[in-house]
């Protein structure tokens, strides 16, 4: 993919400024720079606890553009669909209202009222940026872990026991119009997404994978690298799903091995060659299952 | 146009007329008749508002905080368990300054279940910045429905309307329902001075450090105070218009009196039955109606409460390890009233999970306190079975000296 090429995907327009208050090597900053460039300044974003919290920066300082509305851990998905019924009420139908949430804030604490939003496929953007931990809070571990990572609530004596919870498969099967997977290592895939997102009516959800140098435990500027890793691995596939039926791939996934993904990141350290081993069953077993999906 | 409606219905029609916008809510026993009635207006065109059937209370009140930022006037109703669902949001509501007007169908806590009348749902709540006013009639809940959303976006602050579940919720009573063109005139459309606005970005609820958070909370705590005086004024206006008016504090016969009750919600008609009674015997006995209690209207309580000799204050709620809830308030603020003005508070707890309170009941609570040479260091529990099973008159305080029948010492 040259550069040229993602030049011209990306819109020139910057909705987040300099000064931010992300770590270097951000997944979760460069996602939010993007999403914002294909969204345009009719946006109105709700973002629940999470490291954004503090990269918006402090009062009265803001880092975006667009209106922002701070809230509640557990509280994205519902807060939002007030704002979209308050826009309404105004005749206002085509501002874009996106949920900037957590891992935590999507597939823990505020699963409930995202299930609740998008049951009522509600007219909103609920974005999930994942870093696979709570890193606002100096790196414990969700139910976004991977398995056999360490957190400092999963230590190495007891890494994660549980695999990732699927969250796709989750917000398929409550049959919303629109839901995607994307990380900025692929800018072209993730701006399309957006495009799409912003088009569709109704419930649309973007899982978007975010490396986190300080939580994964890895360089700087290796984030990117990671981010292709996993999707070229199959640990991270790039997926469209329409109505909840119809899966998608949106680019080739090789199968690269797990094991140079793995041994990039500190979080995986301590685990040996039988485990790195297991993590790649794992990956192939989710595979063939998610195989399943995108043929029918 | 006069109709007989139950309390609940009185919310809905005041929330119809008030023209919300947004309403968001969960179904909870005694409540859900508001959200029932309100979804029929809903459905029906009569009320033009976007209705969002939330999976929980707690994104009820969430949805709540997002219409209200994007300027929309909102509202919600929920009881018991459903409120203490909020509470993290109630903090959230009022610290972003949101005007969400809510009903709170005071009941009970589990466990066990128990969905009959007691305050300490909403009392519970008291120090999350919400204003705080408890109803007596079905047509003090229409009223008072109506001028919280006016109150509410003058000082930016969420009101919560309080009344008692099933004797005013399920109950019906003639009520007068204002014309629309009325309440239009008296409450236009909201003017949200800040909003969630493409045209205008704003980022809200920021982290806030030292140097900026205790500003923000005192700014609160002055807004309380506007609300204290901005609801004298809203309800000037609203008899002006309407012709009924109840007062954040009312005083019933207490001229002369030298023996007050201090009463909030339904139990005040009981209690006024009982006065009216006492006072035909010639008795020097009066009350003092609490309807409102955050903010706290502690002068207005001085003035009416000052030179009396005795206050028995009548809580159906509960602080453990305490006591009543609107006995320990009013003690604070009349604290500092001189000593020969300063009236002795006798506390009493009674009524809990829906309990009756009788006029029986009160007349015990006067006799106890006329018999009483000075309170109890613990409040007093009424209506406690014995422990034969039988009703015991007062019970189980810890230095009660007295001697009336069925007084525990």
């Amino acid at each position: 993919m040259s550069q040229i090429m993602i030049k011209d995907a990306l819109q020139q327009r910057e909705l987040m400024t300099s000064g931010h208050l992300a770590c270097p090597g951000c997944g979760g900053a460069l996602a939010m720079r993007m999403v914002l460039k294909e969204l345009g300044e009719r946006t109105i974003v709700t973002m629940p606890a999470c490291c954004w919290s503090v990269i918006a920066g402090p009062y009265p300082t803001a880092s975006v553009q667009v209106p922002v509305y701070h809230t509640a851990f557990e509280t994205g998905a519902a807060v939002a669909s007030g704002i979209r019924a308050a826009l309404d009420m105004r005749g206002d139908t085509d501002t874009t209202v996106m949920v900037w949430a957590g891992d935590g804030g999507t597939f823990d604490i505020g699963l409930q009222a995202l299930s609740g939003a998008a049951e009522r496929n509600e007219n909103i953007l609920y974005v999930c940026y994942d870093n696979e931990a709570y890193m606002n809070t100096g790196i414990q571990r969700s139910s976004a872990t991977p398995w056999g990572a360490w957190t400092t609530t999963t230590p190495v004596a007891q890494p994660q026991a549980n695999p990732k919870k699927d969250i796709m498969a989750i917000m398929a099967a409550h049959r919303i119009p629109y839901a995607a997977t994307a990380t900025p290592a692929y800018p072209t895939d993730l701006v399309a997404k957006v495009r799409r997102a912003k088009s569709v009516r109704g419930t649309r959800f973007l899982h978007i994978l975010a490396p986190c140098p300080p939580g994964w435990k890895y360089a700087d500027e290796r984030s990117m690298e990671l981010a292709r890793l996993a999707v070229r691995a199959r640990i991270f596939p790039m997926l469209e799903v329409e109505d909840g039926q119809h899966w998608r791939f949106t680019m080739d996934h090789p199968g690269d091995p797990v094991e140079p993904y793995v041994r990039a990141q500190g979080r995986f350290r301590h685990l040996d060659d039988a485990q790195i081993a297991l993590v790649q069953e794992r990956v192939d077993a989710r595979w063939t299952e998610l195989l399943g999906r995108v043929m029918n | 146009m006069k109709k007989v409606i139950v309390g609940n219905h009185a919310v809905s029609w005041g929330v119809q007329l008030a023209r919300t916008e947004v309403i968001s809510a969960y179904p909870i026993t005694p409540q859900t008749q508001v959200v029932e009635q309100l979804s029929e207006m809903c459905a029906s065109g009569e009320l033009n508002a976007r209705f969002i059937k939330v999976e929980s209370e707690h994104s009820a009140m969430a949805a709540c905080m997002g219409a209200s930022a994007a300027g929309a006037r909102a509202f919600t109703a929920t009881s018991s368990q459903g409120l203490a669902l909020m509470h993290e949001l109630l903090h959230w509501a009022a610290g972003a300054r949101h005007p969400i007007v809510m009903a709170d169908i005071n009941r009970s806590l589990g466990p066990g279940w128990n969905i009959w009348t007691e305050q300490t749902d909403s009392l519970a709540q008291r120090d999350t910045g919400w204003v705080q006013l408890y109803c007596e009639t079905n047509q003090e809940v229409l009223d008072t429905t109506i001028m919280s959303f006016r109150l509410a976006e003058q000082v930016n602050l969420p009101v919560m309307l309080v009344l008692d579940a099933f004797y005013l919720s399920h109950t019906a009573e003639p009520v007068d329902i204002p014309d629309r063109e009325l309440v239009d005139a008296f409450l236009p459309k909201r003017q949200a001075r800040l909003k969630l606005d493409t045209a205008e970005p704003h980022s809200f609820n920021a982290l806030v450090p030292p140097a900026s958070y205790m500003e923000m909370r005192h700014a609160l705590q002055e807004a309380m105070r506007e609300a204290r005086t901005a609801f004298d004024e809203v309800e000037e206006e609203w008899e002006q218009r309407f012709g009924r008016r109840y007062g954040a504090v009312e005083a019933y016969h207490t001229d002369d009196a030298d023996l007050v009750l201090v009463t909030s919600g339904t139990v005040t008609s009981t209690a006024r039955h009982v006065i009216d009674q006492r006072r035909a015997a010639g008795e020097r006995v009066g009350l003092v109606k609490i309807k409102m209690f955050r903010p706290f209207p502690t002068e207005t309580l001085r003035a009416a409460l000052a030179g009396i000799a005795r206050v028995a204050v009548l809580d159906r709620n509960l602080s453990p390890g305490r006591g009543g809830i609107f006995a320990e308030e009013l003690r604070a603020a009349l604290y500092d009233v001189p000593a020969e003005d300063r009236p002795q508070v006798y506390g009493y707890v009674l009524g809990l999970g829906g309990r009756d309170i009788r006029p029986d009941t009160i007349d015990t609570v006067i006799e106890r306190t006329r018999a009483a040479a000075a309170p109890d260091r613990e409040d007093l529990w009424v209506g406690l079975l014995g422990d034969d099973g039988a009703p015991a008159t007062t019970g189980r305080a810890q230095t009660s000296a007295d001697s009336l029948p069925g007084v525990e010492a």
